[in-house]
């Protein structure tokens, strides 16, 4: 078997304890992911997707539990610490850039990721080059645009650059957080695709948390459903290519019971 | 008329690097830092006791810029390390300066008369070596000029640097320095202390070319500041270059005291001036909220 890329274990994670707030969102939370697994990650509102994106990222710790990359504890490491192992894409187009900065400027600091900021100038004629590069392969003409202000861009093109900023450091798990949410249904199939190509062209480990059954199915080489803040649900290779959305929903159901019927509008 | 209005270019000049340094927290790093009334006096006063004591007026200028840096970082760590709201962290620390001007001076004023400042050390020295004879409103003019230049200069590099980039990219968008693998932290230190080294730096010009530093004459500052970056980005809303937004903050600052020094001659008592510029930066900032305001409405209709 593949390398182990990622692991999870006895995550926990409640937030507001002791208060009437309170909200258990991730429960002794176990997931192992192999190099090269491309994973869609689905459940209803609440069920703990983005919270484990998060808790992975670093956003907040959490309560027990530990999170392996690539071999290294990296649990108790600070957020901007392990975003040199990330690459991040948010649901809000407006999050993974600097609005007020140029493409060029914003890629710059991606290109950086990861490696100590000093006095050397913020980016080189060679970096231009190569941003120039990148952008073209994104077919989107946005190499034509360099010095634009990101805050122009449409709210795809922007998740656009926001994941060849997310890539351009290859990371060692690529997290992305309902990142087609916010488009328009022709954009977020776009944009999907060209995360497929990225994420097969690097062989990149990635998590995709989607609310779109469809996509979640037609995408990636592992699948796993998520509910009340564990994995219910994993199933990958030829299991996963023959799987259908009513197979999903079958499961679903299954697992969850009568809450089912309160998620189902939002599943659909 | 013609007296005033040369005066207050020079002001304009000397003060418009402190205004530059309310810039890169309010603008930049998107941080209300209140820390300014105090930076400015602080700069000010290190610099009139020092020549008092006998250090050559350049040194005591560049140590004056240095104490500015700890000012700023004082307010940066009560913010990142105690986790106190910008604007909290920003008027402790400029309270706490209060005291620690008056520390510095000993006594709420210190006067230059009988020191030569940097001013006189050049135009004497213009004098004995070149013969030439200029106003000290002009060598003041001269070297504040001057400055501005090396500070914009300076700046314009810094910005452009990885670590400068990271903190403009901090005050549109910590979520993404962050997942940018920067800590926010640092940036917001090193953006503070840079804005407070300028603001006291500017603070030891004033005091050398007023003859005097005083404990209360940073009071207002931040708002002055703000006046002259408001008024520049007015006068210069096309402009795209980092370095010609920074001149037109201090184009600004000498429209600020122009304009000043035209309402005190129609009449405006000097006590409602502060009331004056407060009403100014209100007014500016808030007619482009007004105006999208009412745009909005005639859009419905």
């Amino acid at each position: 078997m593949a390398k182990k890329m990622l692991q999870i274990k006895d995550l926990h994670k409640t937030f507001n304890p002791n208060t009437i707030n309170e909200k258990k969102a991730i429960r002794n939370l176990n997931l192992t992911l192999y190099e090269g697994d491309f994973v869609t990650v689905i459940g209803g509102n609440g069920a703990g997707k983005s919270t484990m994106l998060n808790l992975i990222a670093g956003v907040y710790p959490p309560d027990c539990g530990e999170i392996i990359l690539d071999g290294r504890l990296i649990s108790k490491e600070k957020e901007y610490k392990r975003a040199k192992y990330l690459g991040r894409v948010f649901q809000d187009p407006m999050l993974g850039t600097a609005a007020n900065m140029q493409i060029e400027e914003n890629l710059a600091m991606a290109y950086r990721r990861g490696k100590k900021r000093g006095l050397r100038w913020g980016i080189t004629a060679k970096e231009k080059k190569l941003f120039c590069e990148k952008l073209k392969a994104l077919d989107l003409g946005l190499e034509e645009r360099l010095s634009t202000k990101v805050g122009l861009l449409s709210g795809g093109q922007r998740q656009a650059l926001t994941l060849l900023m997310a890539t351009l450091q290859v990371p060692d798990l690529l997290l992305l957080d309902e990142h087609t949410a916010a488009l328009d249904p022709k954009t977020a199939k776009k944009v999907l695709e060209l995360t497929e190509r990225i994420i097969e062209r690097e062989g990149l480990t990635a998590l995709m948390i989607t609310h779109n059954m469809r996509d979640a199915v037609a995408y990636g080489n592992r699948l796993i459903m998520m509910h009340e803040g564990r994995v219910i649900y994993d199933v990958r290779g030829d299991e996963k290519k023959s799987l259908k959305v009513s197979d999903l929903l079958e499961k679903f159901e299954e697992a969850a019971g009568e809450e089912f019927t309160n998620d189902r509008m939002i599943l659909s | 008329m013609l007296g005033a209005a040369e005066g207050a270019v020079i002001q304009g000049v000397l003060w418009g690097i402190m205004a530059i340094g309310v810039f890169i927290t309010f603008r930049l790093l998107d941080f209300p830092d209140l820390t300014v009334d105090g930076s400015f006096a602080l700069g000010g006063a290190v610099c009139a006791r020092l020549i008092v004591e006998g250090m050559a007026p350049i040194l005591a200028m560049i140590v004056a810029g240095l104490t500015g840096l700890l000012a700023g970082y004082i307010t940066a760590f009560l913010n990142t390390k105690f986790k106190i709201p910008a604007i909290l962290a920003g008027i402790l620390a400029q309270i706490s300066l209060y005291s620690v001007n008056l520390r510095v001076m000993a006594r709420p004023n210190t006067p230059l008369l009988k020191n030569d400042t940097l001013f006189d050390n050049v135009r004497k020295g213009l004098k004995n070596a070149f013969g030439w004879e200029i106003g000290p409103n002009y060598i003041s003019l001269i070297i504040g000029l001057i400055c501005v230049i090396l500070v914009v200069l300076l700046l314009y590099w810094f910005f452009g640097t990885e670590i400068g980039c990271a903190i403009r990219a901090t005050g549109h968008n910590p979520d993404m320095v962050r997942a940018q693998g920067q800590n926010t932290n640092t940036t917001v230190v090193l953006a503070l202390m840079l804005s407070n080294s300028l603001v006291a730096f500017s603070g030891a010009l004033v005091a050398m070319h007023q003859g005097y530093a005083d404990v209360q004459m940073g009071v207002g500052a931040i708002v002055i500041g703000l006046a002259s970056i408001v008024i520049g980005e007015v006068i210069l809303s096309r402009t795209k270059s980092f370095a010609s937004a920074l001149a037109a903050i201090v184009v600004g600052s000498v429209l600020y005291r122009i304009i000043i020094a035209l309402v005190l001659q129609l009449g405006l008592k000097t006590d409602d001036l502060k009331m004056f510029t407060a009403i100014i930066v209100s007014l500016a900032l808030g007619v482009p909220v007004l105006k999208r305001h009412l745009n909005v409405k005639k859009a419905v209709k």
